[in-house]
This record gives structure tokens, C-alpha cells and sequence, in this order.
């Protein structure tokens, strides 16, 4: 503990930074370049975690605890609900908007991060001094504590705070009152956005039942697994006399399990019903003649469909 | 050891910044903006270390709370024009009206 404190360049430092620096990048460069959303945010998961190890080996374990807990616990966990409910199998176009931005961009990256290492290169910084001082007065929680709240003239120790301290600023706490405004405004700002008008009116029983008479299907629609071998959710309800009721099972799940995962983007229900129970006829019977007829079948039975029409 | 950090956060801060401009889900842009803010605290944190002084600490906190309001706002933003036009690609959303 006290070798922590000491703050001095530590033996295990190096060998900690070198480990999670090379993680990071790499997890870093593989969230941009990823195509699938739930992939980057999880490699963006990793990052943050390492760079929570990066400041505890820094001295400030609160903020190591912080960044845990707001970044990977809270932050990350609302892009993730945000991507499931976006949909989770969005792929993005490749098609360049503007043509050769990509290339523009990579260059431009590349070119502005070897300015910055540059620049860093350049530089003489002084040893570093270490907070063991500015952490000894009843640790890292209470520096920072006394730091935001309180005036801090007694600490005049290190040039920063004998600075504030000839300058008669009383630490950080004008800016801690205004983040409590930023956050209200935010917590209402994102519920007024969140909101969603009613454009018509609720439909009421009576409705419901009127068009489901006048619809074809009175009786509701059969459920999953109706007399089949299981009754899982993607298994079709068996008819009386053997066959397969396309409409048992719901048509994302069913294009679902042909491996597909389209959800409902960029076609009506109507389509994705069509495709939903070719494709559960075309596992079902891809079952009996085995993996490689799954293909011909679906292609078979989307052609029949399409025939039919 | 100082400069190895200053090093790494301007790498992750460039790998952000490219992301940005080479995606198009409007929530991958939003993971990189996180990943820049998340490299400028690394960098905070670091110069606190060398300084001797808390204040760089603070500032990664605000910079923190800036970011987790900031990602609330964004985020809702993005259902709202996902609503509407059931895509989360910026290059959809041209017309922030209708």
C-alpha cells in the first residue's frame, strides 16, 4: 500500500500499462471497426474497464470506482438497452456517402494522432510529483471532498492550491451546483424526447372485438408447439391433420431461426410474415433431409409462394 | 511514465475521433465521442499525478457527469429519430423536422 502512495514510478506500473494499454487499443480499434453495434459496445466495455485500472494505478481509486460504475454499469448498460431496442441485427451500409471519406478520414486520424504523440514527444515534463501528499490527509475521497466543497486554505501544500488560496477561490463548488442543473435539464430533456404523443385514440374492447370479427381469423391464433414434439416458441402448431400452421409462430422469431436476424427493418409485416413461414417450413423440413436441404427448401417454398400470388 | 499515459490517451482519443468520422450508426458515433471523453480523463488524471494536485481529478469527475447527461440526451435523441424513421443511420437523418 504505502509503495502505492509512494507514487514514485513503480516496478509493476510498466508492466500494468503495457498489458492494458495494448488491450485498450486493440479493443478500441476493434469497436470502430466491428459491424455489428452489440460487438462495439461491449470491446468499448473492455476499454473503459482498463482505463478504470489506469486510474487506480494513477491514484485516484475514486474515480477508478466512478468510471466502473457510471461508465460500465450505467452508460454502457443504456447503449445497450438503446441497441436492443434500435435492433440489435441493424447492420450498417457500407455505401460511402461522400466518396473516399473513409480513406479522407483514416488519413486525417492517422495524420492528427502523430501530431499529438508529436507533440507529447516534444514535450519535458517534470517528475512526476505523486499525490501521496495531496492523498495522505485522509485519502483520496476526502482530498477530492475538500477539494469541491470546502475551502481548502489550511492545504496550501503543492503550487496549485497555494495558488487558488492566494487567489481566494473556494474550491469547486459554484461548479458542482451548476452540474446539479445540467443533470436536471437532462433527466427533462431526455423525457420530453422519450415522449411519444397519442395520435389516435386508445382502442377500446368493443373496437378490438369489432375488427377482429369482421377480420378472418375470429378465433385467436394458435399458439406454439400446438401437438408438436416441443413446445418451444419457434415450433409450429400441428394442424388436425398433420400439417404445419404457419401462423403459431410469430414471424420474427421465425426469421430468427433461418439465420436471418432481419427483424422487421425495411419490410411491413405483411412480407415479414411471408418470408417468417417459408422459413419455418423450410427448418422443418430441412430437419428430416438434413442441414444442406434447408437452403433448397426455403428457396423452394419462397418460390411457391410467390407463384401462388 | 507520465508521457506513456499522454501517449496512449492521444491513441485512443485518435481512434475516437475516427470512428466518428467513418461510421454511420448514430450509436457507434456516439460510443466513439465516449471513448475521446474517456481518453481527455485519462489524460486529466495523468497531469494530476505529475502535478502533485487534485484539480485534475475534479475536472475528470465533471467531465464524467457532462458525459453521462450528455449520453441521456443523445440517446433519446436517437429513439426519437429512430421512431420516425426507423433507422439509427445519420445519413437518414438529413431533415430534423418531419
Amino acid at each position: 500500500m504505502n509503495a502505492i502512495a509512494a507514487g514514485a514510478h513503480q516496478t509493476g506500473e510498466s508492466g500494468i500499462f503495457w498489458v492494458l494499454a495494448i488491450v485498450s487499443v486493440a479493443a478500441a480499434l476493434g469497436m470502430i471497426f466491428m459491424r455489428k453495434v452489440v460487438y462495439s459496445a461491449l470491446l468499448l466495455a473492455v476499454v473503459m474497464l482498463s482505463l478504470a485500472v489506469f486510474y487506480a494505478v494513477n491514484e485516484a481509486p475514486f474515480l477508478a470506482f466512478v468510471q466502473v460504475i457510471v461508465y460500465t454499469g450505467a452508460v454502457l448498460m443504456l447503449f445497450l438497452f438503446v441497441i436492443m431496442v434500435v435492433g440489435v441485427s441493424s447492420t450498417e451500409s457500407m455505401v460511402e456517402t461522400i466518396r473516399g471519406q473513409r480513406v479522407a478520414a483514416a488519413i486525417a486520424g492517422i495524420g492528427f494522432g502523430v501530431l499529438l504523440i508529436l507533440g507529447i514527444g516534444d514535450a519535458t515534463l517534470p517528475t512526476s510529483a505523486g499525490l501521496s501528499k495531496a492523498n495522505s490527509n485522509g485519502g483520496n475521497v476526502m482530498g477530492l471532498a475538500r477539494l469541491l466543497f470546502g475551502n481548502n486554505a489550511n492545504d496550501g501544500s503543492d503550487t496549485a492550491n497555494a495558488l487558488r488560496v492566494s487567489n481566494n477561490i473556494q474550491g469547486y463548488i459554484f461548479a458542482f451546483e451548476v452540474t446539479s442543473a445540467l443533470l436536471i435539464t437532462a433527466a427533462l430533456g431526455a423525457m420530453v424526447l422519450a415522449h411519444r404523443e397519442r395520435l389516435k385514440p386508445k382502442p377500446t374492447q368493443r373496437e378490438l372485438s369489432q375488427a377482429r370479427i369482421k377480420s378472418d381469423q375470429v378465433s385467436p391464433l394458435p399458439p406454439p408447439g400446438t401437438y408438436a414434439r416441443h413446445n418451444a416458441v419457434d415450433m409450429p402448431a400441428l394442424l388436425p391433420d398433420g400439417s404445419v400452421s404457419e401462423l403459431s409462430v410469430s414471424p420474427v422469431i421465425a426469421r430468427r431461426r433461418g439465420g436471418s436476424h432481419d427483424d422487421l427493418h425495411g419490410e411491413g409485416p405483411e412480407s415479414a410474415l411471408r418470408h417468417g413461414t417459408a422459413t419455418v417450413k423450410a427448418v422443418l423440413e430441412g430437419q428430416v433431409e438434413g442441414q444442406v436441404e434447408v437452403e433448397r427448401a426455403e428457396s423452394e417454398t419462397s418460390e411457391s409462394k410467390e407463384e401462388k400470388k | 511514465m507520465t508521457g506513456h499515459y499522454l501517449a496512449l490517451s492521444a491513441i485512443l482519443f485518435t481512434i475516437g475521433a475516427v470512428g466518428v468520422l467513418i461510421r454511420r450508426n448514430a450509436i457507434v458515433i456516439f460510443m466513439c465521442v465516449e471513448l475521446m471523453l474517456n481518453a481527455t480523463n485519462l489524460a486529466f488524471v495523468a497531469f494530476s499525478r505529475m502535478h502533485g494536485a487534485l484539480d485534475g481529478q475534479i475536472i475528470a469527475f465533471f467531465v464524467m457527469v457532462v458525459a453521462a447527461a450528455e449520453v441521456v440526451v443523445g440517446l433519446a435523441i436517437i429513439m426519437a429519430i429512430f421512431r420516425s424513421r426507423k433507422s439509427s443511420s445519420v445519413d437518414d437523418a438529413n431533415l430534423l423536422k418531419y
